[in-house]
């Protein structure tokens, strides 16, 4: 198999038995042994249980389904069997090996999906940029000198140079839709508590949400049809039987009200997310302008339970081991402990209302197109950003359109613009609670019209 | 809240939490904390001056 099939191809390929599931993992372990070292996307190769697995689908002792046979790697914040769960630090690192493997490992492979690897990450999934101090950073396979987005930077980078086809991450305020947007590959974050965390490394507990990276829409929802379904160990877990979508994609976006974010959402934007949105407002046309109300509230409110949930997580780490965290990292964390208590309350209280405000926009739209990120991807190592002609600090502003998003916990599906020959920037599909198939159908649609593609990276990948 | 505070309130307000946070703050992390403290006060400004009224309830753990 070319490393261009998607999973869907892998699928039907091994069904037909014109390959099998070794030759399939054997040819992705090669991929990610030539072309990893310069990307940095792996921290962890799991070949040994690889081929293990794929000999067992190939002679019928492991279940097959609907992803037989396809290689997929994980953030290393999933718990994997017999490997400490670093999430991005070095301190968790010594930790004992997990002794089992996530909930969304375990249903992956239930469908016959193949674990390759762990994947890099920033440290604790507190940046946006993909760097780590510890692993070095997880490069954009589109521009090797510029960032793959975090906090699932190396989701996204393995993703976009098809060390592999699908990917799992986190989102907390982001982190599956900014490297989405760097790397140029689809993303999906669910509704908040639509898939289980079980077996993931938290960071702010009311605000987590763990999803899939993919080349195509049909995977994504191959994926996600996969993972879902209550699951009593993560509490926040819905109890909603799993709604698959994959079959629905084909319905397509016509008769879909679409609306475009203004205001808030455009006057922080780059040329570049600017008429990424404007391309897909074009190709879904009517679609009307709506307006988000107090979306930089919403932000900042997001910021304020990010940083203070992160710093109660973290405060026996930060007491006795303050030195071993990435400094950037480190610093964020122990600010976060610093701030009055009423403010993190005061942002919770927000947080509802904002929720019934916004809710209320679906009564007009199906769907709200927003930028996913200011920029295209910046250089490894910027320290600032340029928004809206004023130069401000890179980690706390890259997030600015995904975090009034997901601090309500609405699905999303991050798709990248098709755009030969430049740096790749995604757009957000925000749909209402429970309602991913609207942004996969809407996806799908945008893709089948060569609207929003995975594009292909420079070689040698 | 009054307005962003300055550079030495900053850090009175860090040698004022340090202690009872059990946190010993290295020196050479002082400017990082600051800036740090200094955006989150930024954002907390802003939430903080939207009236809601007292019965506006929080979502700590949010069900969409």
């Amino acid at each position: 198999m070319s490393e261009r099939a998607t999973a869907g191809e892998i699928v039907a390929a091994i069904a037909a038995g014109t390959t099998t599931a070794r030759a399939v993992t054997e040819a992705a372990l090669a991929r990610i042994a030539a072309l990893d070292p310069r990307l940095g996307a792996f921290t962890d190769v799991t070949a040994a249980r690889a081929r293990a697995r794929a000999e067992a689908i190939d002679t019928g002792k492991a279940p097959r389904g609907a992803l037989t046979g396809v290689p997929f790697a994980v953030k290393n914040l999933f718990d994997i069997a017999g490997l400490p769960t670093r999430a991005g630090s070095a301190i968790n690192r010594a930790h004992p090996p997990a002794m089992a493997d996530a909930t969304l490992i375990t249903r992956m492979e239930a469908a016959g999906a193949v674990l390759v690897g762990a994947l890099n990450m920033g440290e604790y999934a507190y940046d946006f940029t993909g760097e780590n101090a510890h692993d070095g950073p997880s490069r954009n396979p589109h521009d090797l000198s510029r960032m793959s987005g975090g906090s699932s930077g190396g989701s996204g980078a393995a993703v976009a140079a098809r060390l592999v086809p699908i990917a799992l991450g986190s989102d907390t305020n982001g982190s599956i839709r900014v490297p989405s947007s760097f790397c140029g590959v689809f993303g999906l974050k669910p509704t908040y508590g639509r898939l289980s965390r079980a077996g993931s490394f938290p960071f702010v507990a009311s605000l987590d949400h763990l999803g899939p990276f993919a080349r195509s829409v049909g995977d994504l929802a191959l994926a996600y049809d996969a993972m879902q379904g209550p699951d009593d160990h993560d509490p926040a877990c819905t109890a909603r039987p799993a709604e698959p979508v994959a079959a629905l994609l084909q319905a397509g976006a016509e008769g879909l009200r679409i609306g475009i974010a203004g205001g808030y959402f455009r006057a922080n934007a780059g040329l570049d997310a600017i008429a990424a949105v404007e391309t897909v407002a074009m190709a879904l046309r009517p679609a009307r302008n709506v307006e988000l109300p107090e979306a930089a509230r919403a932000r900042a409110a997001a910021y304020i339970i990010t940083t203070t949930e992160g710093a109660a997580l973290h405060l026996d780490r930060l007491r006795e081991r303050a030195g071993d965290f990435d400094p950037d990292v480190r610093d964020r964390l122990i600010a976060g402990a610093m701030l009055p208590a009423p403010f993190a309350a005061r942002a919770q209280k927000f947080r509802r209302w904002y929720r019934a405000q916004v809710l209320r926009l679906f009564d007009t739209v199906d769907a709200i197109i927003a930028p996913a990120t200011p920029c295209v991807a910046p250089k490894l190592g910027a320290k600032t950003l340029t928004i809206d002609g004023r130069e401000v600090p890179l980690r706390p502003n890259i997030g600015i359109y995904t975090q009034p998003i997901s601090f309500i916990g609405l699905p999303v599906v991050a798709v990248p613009l098709a755009r030969p020959g430049g740096l790749p920037i995604a757009v957000q599909i925000i749909t209402p609670p429970w309602r991913e198939d609207l942004g996969l159908r809407i996806a799908h649609a945008l893709e089948s019209r060569g609207v929003v593609a995975a594009p292909t990276p420079p070689a040698p990948f | 809240m009054s307005d962003t505070p300055d550079e030495a309130q900053l850090d009175a307000l860090i040698a004022a939490t340090a202690p009872v946070l059990g946190l010993a703050i290295d020196p050479a992390w002082q400017g990082g904390i600051r800036q740090h403290l200094a955006i989150s006060l930024t954002q907390m400004r802003l939430v903080d001056e939207f009236a809601l009224p007292d019965d506006a309830e929080p979502a700590p753990v949010f069900r969409a």
